[in-house]
């Protein structure tokens, strides 16, 4: 036996073609079709050494995500497999890849188990110390620990780092701990077990009921009720059903349905079969973007185990129930996260989506009734089958259930994923798990949801987040994007880098969203360069609002989004762009101005060096001057200077 | 067949189930501009003109493509339904080449009538707009894609009416243009030119060559005629200026073929002013053909059939009939070779 | 021998390119909605989808040509240009914006002496932007062949693009 999913001996006779009923419970717990203590000893060895709470023998564990892989991670489990063998330690202690552990900033990331220890930004040079001391002397490298970017101090374990110790980690539990390859560490992790419940024991109706009893809501965007859509869709008449998992994740600046996939894809493979059962569907589809060729990789693999142990294709576990699951790759285009416009993709034609009603539901891919999710969402259901609604429901606000998982970045000290109760507050989440604002900066807004939410400024921090409240500021949960903005960062400058991307992605269908945002994007690339009229922003709300109003499809209906939220908020900052042809933030380089002083300038000619477009003149006797007609704004001198003689206004 | 009841613009209306807002609009005489729209076509819900206001909507509704439900209250002329058609109109106006003046299609033109109707001006929004070259590399459809709006009616009569799927989106966003694939102009590619895009294009992005220049819309009398090219029996207008045909249009009442015509019906009208055109019968003589009267051709050939028919017996006669008649004069035609000839030597171009 | 037909003669009449993905085509025959996955193999064949190559699609697909020209210049996943030997694509997203994505874009613009979408002249690089590469933690972030380089600056840039051929 060499995994939790091989047969424990001869007697064992579970395959893909001779299913059992109790197949999960069977390696998990020991065989239940035979009685066989050594049989069931061996399970239970198989369990103890993969999550050993004693600690009899350590485990490194190495983060494969994107994230740490870009930084290096897939170089340092060569060299601890190496330097493990070369120390005759490879037989006692085990190293693991795993998926993300969302601290992608900090990669690569290295825990030790059973101790937690935490080690960051690990490098190759490391390895042997790390290996020396931490294995081998019991101790901990504390250069290597994580850092308190406010208190200063070091944390040993990831329980006592801030940015785990405040999060509520559900559905990304398994991420970083299991290795995402193995189906057998799913199981060990009581994975498929919902799925068993739910094929043994439970109607199709009573799963709805219980999904809708926990609260669910979608996580990609609106918050649909989860429950009602599933119902829609298993009241829908066809004889052909299909699920779809929506894993075409193109908000910029959101990346949990990758984590999810990369690092725990048999959750979601799970969450679909059940939603399958519910509804009443025999086949799927994972429409995944391209842009991420690690999670489709990691759902193949899934996929192909799921079928080789029975948990895919015909009569699964023995219950009758057939479901076949294959992946779609999307072809970089962001408007195929909506629903209609990836059936579209999905049939092979333009991504351009359909007006509605019909909706999926009564017709939806070839025609027939289907139900789409998100990742976060069908990777909920498990936990939700699993544990009960009950359980489920202690997590999150009376309308928001569950937890939320979040993609902290931008000007904030610990960027990552973090999954909190749905409720907490936004200033609990910047400033107590995402440790506070980069340098010496203030905190300006956050940007929420990506191209369709908003921004929220400092006063409304304390708002808690869930799906409603944040809909009444004008922003949305979304697909959970936080962008946190400083005051270097220039409202009217995010406004239009939204614009930008939803003109780029749309679609071209409607005329709204097609000409609308052109010329939205067109007005507040005008203000940027100082060329704003006072009629533009009339003009610009004007547009928002027939936009908004009238264009076919969700992403066009929220495109204005961004532009409102910020002129809501930060209006004076779009006025004083159009009235005093500056910008506060100084970061619309077409309004700044490079001046050297000549007063501090030392003519040491390090500016005129480095300049690249090589537009500032002057030498030992004439002093330095930039030429502004050919100054590109880029920044260089200053931070080459090292007398700060040269300023922006 | 169920009836629904609904209330449009404080009207009580009763429609058939499956009916559009559109569809009752216009059964109630109440007007809704539309320019992607085609009853002959599948809905496509593009252009978003068609908006109106549906109570417990949260969006305004494309009327063309939501179907009535009972008890449905329905607003078409709020001044927020204005407001929202009156910019999409703008938006439309900002990106098409506005050459009013010399465009074919003026007084036939779908946008100028709702720009009319909605007091759009111009110039509200400016910026970039479309320059593509004139595409008038085939002798019958002129395409100009810098007055193209994108309603997408061209690839759906395309692919719906002529099944030929020539035309179809390309790019997407602000570039999405319409045309063959790899941007070809039509004449290169596999167009048959049977003009079906022509007859459903609602502004001047899709204009009749030989029409051009041959007179404005109100100054061309309509004549319902049947097509002579073949016994289909398809209908169209001749369009008639001075005495003159100076083109085709489709119309839409034609009962066997819609506005669906072939290459040779829609653009085959040269001929009728030809001064090549045989316009009295001719009889050869002394080698030379020379005109003659209808009496005195039929006499000749009556008197020669039966010279024939006499001296070489009925089967050295055979008759070859053609698929530009009717069904009445091919029977005619047999009738006339069986009883009056006395042959079954009769055969018809589309036999095979 | 000649690999298409078996016969003797010295040249390869056909396009060993097109034949594998002839192949690649009926594996996908009889599949709903395969003409996007047939477009992305014949690009991973390619490097790019050559007119005729679409034209081959359509005709074995039984799919208009037209549309497989729509349905191809609708994703932005498609070339219709040779590209480099090696591909880099600058990432666009939030995070990577407020954390000067920009200046990495323009440093790379700058060094290559190329806009984004273009290839250089001796056919080593080619630019390109991309919406987000889901890499955000680690903004700003390119990718070269795949391979993400995360919290970058504009001065990292010509390291990196020393270390490819």
């Amino acid at each position: 036996m060499q995994t939790l999913a091989y047969p424990c001996c001869e007697k064992c006779n579970h395959t893909a073609s001779t299913p059992c009923r109790d197949y999960i419970k069977c390696r998990v717990e020991g065989p239940l079709c035979h009685d066989d203590p050594d049989c069931k000893q061996k399970r239970q060895d198989f369990l103890a050494k993969m999550y050993d709470p004693e600690g009899l023998t350590k485990q490194i564990l190495i983060c494969t995500g994107t994230g740490c892989v870009s930084s290096g991670s897939q170089r340092l489990i060569e060299l601890v497999r190496e330097e493990l063998v070369k120390r005759n330690l490879d037989e006692t202690v085990r190293v693991r890849s795993t998926g993300c552990h969302g601290f992608c900033e900090q990669g690569p990331i290295v825990i030790i188990e059973p101790d937690k220890t935490f080690y960051t930004k690990v490098k190759p040079s490391d390895i042997t110390e790390i290996i020396e001391t931490d294995i081998v002397g019991g101790n901990k490298v504390d250069r290597l620990l994580y850092r308190d970017p406010v208190s200063g101090e070091s944390a040993v374990t990831y329980e006592t780092v801030n940015f785990y110790a405040k999060q509520n980690r559900i559905i990304l539990n398994n991420c970083g701990q299991i290795n995402p390859e193995r189906i057998s560490q799913y199981m060990a992790k009581k994975g498929y077990q919902a799925l068993e419940k739910v094929l043994q024991t439970m109607k199709p109706e009573e799963v709805i009921e219980e999904v809708k009893k926990a609260g669910l809501r979608g996580r990609g965007g609106a918050g649909f009720p989860t429950w009602l859509k599933w119902n829609l869709c298993r009241k829908a008449q066809g004889d052909k059903k299909y699920v779809i998992c929506n894993a075409d994740e193109g908000d910029p600046g959101a990346f949990m349905d990758r984590s999810v996939l990369e690092g725990d894809p048999h959750a979601v493979i799970e969450g679909m079969l059940i939603g399958a059962y519910a509804i009443g569907a025999d086949e799927g589809y994972v429409y995944c973007r391209a842009e991420y060729p690690l999670a489709i990789e990691r759902l193949k693999i899934a996929i192909s185990q799921a079928e080789k142990n029975g948990l895919l294709g015909k009569n699964i576990l023995n219950s009758g129930f057939n479901f076949h699951l294959k992946i779609k790759a999307g072809a970089g285009a962001f408007v195929c996260g909506e629903e209609t416009a990836l059936i579209a993709s999905i049939e092979g034609k333009r991504g351009m989506p359909k007006v509605r009603p019909p909706y999926p539901a009564e017709k939806g891919l070839w025609g027939k009734p289907t139900n789409i999710n998100n990742v976060e969402t069908w990777a909920n259901v498990p936990h939700i089958l699993r544990n009960g609604a009950d359980w489920y429901c202690q997590f999150g606000t009376p309308k928001s259930k569950g937890t939320k998982i979040f993609a902290l970045t931008g000007k904030v000290n610990n960027t990552g994923l973090v999954e909190v109760p749905m409720g907490i507050s936004l200033r609990e989440i910047i400033f107590d798990i995402g440790g506070g604002i980069k340098g010496n900066h203030t905190f300006k807004a956050v940007q929420i949801g990506g191209p369709s939410g908003g921004c929220i400024p400092e006063e409304l921090l304390d708002l808690p987040v869930d799906f409603d409240s944040l809909s009444e500021v004008g922003a949305m949960i979304g697909s959970g994007g936080l962008v946190i903005l400083d005051d270097t960062t220039c409202m009217v400058d995010i406004a239009r880098f939204f614009l930008t991307f939803t003109q780029k992605e749309s679609c071209g269908k409607c005329t709204p969203c097609r000409e609308g945002t052109k010329r939205m994007l067109e007005i507040l690339t005008r203000i940027t360069k100082g060329e704003g009229k006072p009629e533009d922003l009339e003009n610009l709300e004007t547009l928002a609002g027939v936009i908004k109003k009238t264009s076919l499809c969700g992403l066009g209906q929220t495109s204005p989004n961004p532009v409102l939220a910020t002129l809501r908020y930060f209006r004076e900052e779009y006025e004083i762009h159009i009235r005093e042809k500056r910008c506060p933030a100084h970061a619309c380089t077409a309004l700044l101005q490079y001046h050297i002083d000549n007063e501090k300038c030392k003519r040491c000619g390090v500016c005129a060096k480095n300049c690249p477009v090589g537009c500032i003149f002057g030498d030992k006797n004439n002093p330095y001057e930039i030429d502004s007609q050919n100054c590109i704004q880029c920044h260089t001198c200053i931070d080459k200077c090292k007398f700060k003689a040269i300023t922006v206004s | 067949m169920q009836w629904i009841q609904l209330k449009i613009d404080d009207k009580k209306i009763r429609v058939p189930e499956k009916t559009t807002i559109l569809e009752a609009c216009r059964m109630n005489n109440i007007l809704i501009p539309t320019l992607c729209h085609d009853p002959e076509l599948t809905n496509w819900g593009a252009c978003r003109l068609c908006v109106v206001e549906v109570e417990g909507m949260r969006n305004l509704v494309t009327s063309c493509t939501m179907e009535v439900q009972q008890g449905m209250v329905v607003r078409t002329s709020t001044p927020d339904i204005r407001e929202a058609r009156k910019t999409i109109l703008e938006l439309i106006v900002a990106n098409h080449d506005i050459d009013c003046l010399t465009c074919e299609k003026m007084g036939e033109c779908e946008l100028s009538k709702y720009a009319y109707e909605y007091g759009v001006k111009k110039d509200v929004f400016q910026g970039a707009k479309r320059e593509y070259e004139l595409d008038d590399s085939n002798p019958f459809i002129i395409r100009d894609l810098n007055k193209c709006i994108l309603c997408g009616k061209c690839v759906r009569a395309c692919a719906e009416i002529q099944v030929n799927h020539v035309l179809d989106y390309s790019k997407r966003g602000f570039e999405t243009q319409v045309g063959p694939a790899f941007h070809l102009p039509y004449g290169e590619s596999d167009c048959v030119f049977c003009g079906s895009c022509l007859a459903v294009c609602p502004v001047g992005a899709l204009t009749e060559k030989q029409m051009a220049g041959k007179g404005r819309p109100w100054e061309v009398k309509k004549i319902q005629t049947t097509c002579p090219f073949c016994g289909t029996g398809c209908n169209f207008d001749l369009n008639v200026r001075d005495n003159k045909v100076v083109g085709v249009t489709s119309n839409p009442g034609s009962p066997v073929n819609g506005r669906a015509l072939c290459v040779k019906g829609r653009f085959g009208v040269e001929y009728i002013h030809s001064p090549n055109r045989l316009i009295t019968p001719m009889i050869r003589k002394n080698g030379e053909l020379v005109e003659a009267e209808w009496y005195e051709a039929l006499e000749l050939i009556a008197e020669r059939f039966k010279t024939i028919k006499e001296q070489y017996g009925s089967d050295s006669l055979a008759a070859l009939s053609s698929a530009r008649c009717t069904n009445e004069e091919n029977y005619l035609m047999q009738k006339f070779m069986r009883a009056v000839i006395g042959t079954n030597n009769v055969d018809h171009c589309a036999r095979t | 021998m000649c690999q298409s037909c078996g016969k003797g003669h010295k040249d390869l009449h056909v396009d060993l390119k097109q034949i594998k993905l002839k192949e690649k085509i009926d594996a996908y025959r009889g599949e709903a909605g395969s003409l996007i996955p047939v477009l992305q193999e014949a690009q991973d064949i390619y490097g790019y989808l050559p007119e005729e190559t679409m034209k081959m699609v359509a005709k074995e697909m039984k799919i208009p040509v037209a549309e497989v020209f729509g349905v191809a210049t609708f994703y932005s996943q498609f070339r219709f240009t040779p590209t480099g030997r090696n591909v880099i694509r600058v990432c666009m997203g939030t995070a990577c914006h407020v954390r000067g994505g920009l200046k990495v874009l323009k440093a790379l613009e700058r060094e290559l002496d190329i806009k984004a979408g273009e290839t250089t002249g001796d056919g080593k690089f080619t630019l390109e932007t991309v919406a987000c590469i889901g890499a955000c933690g680690l903004a700003p972030v390119i990718s070269i062949n795949n391979k993400v380089f995360g919290n970058l600056t504009s001065e990292m840039v010509p390291g990196i693009l020393e270390k490819f051929e």
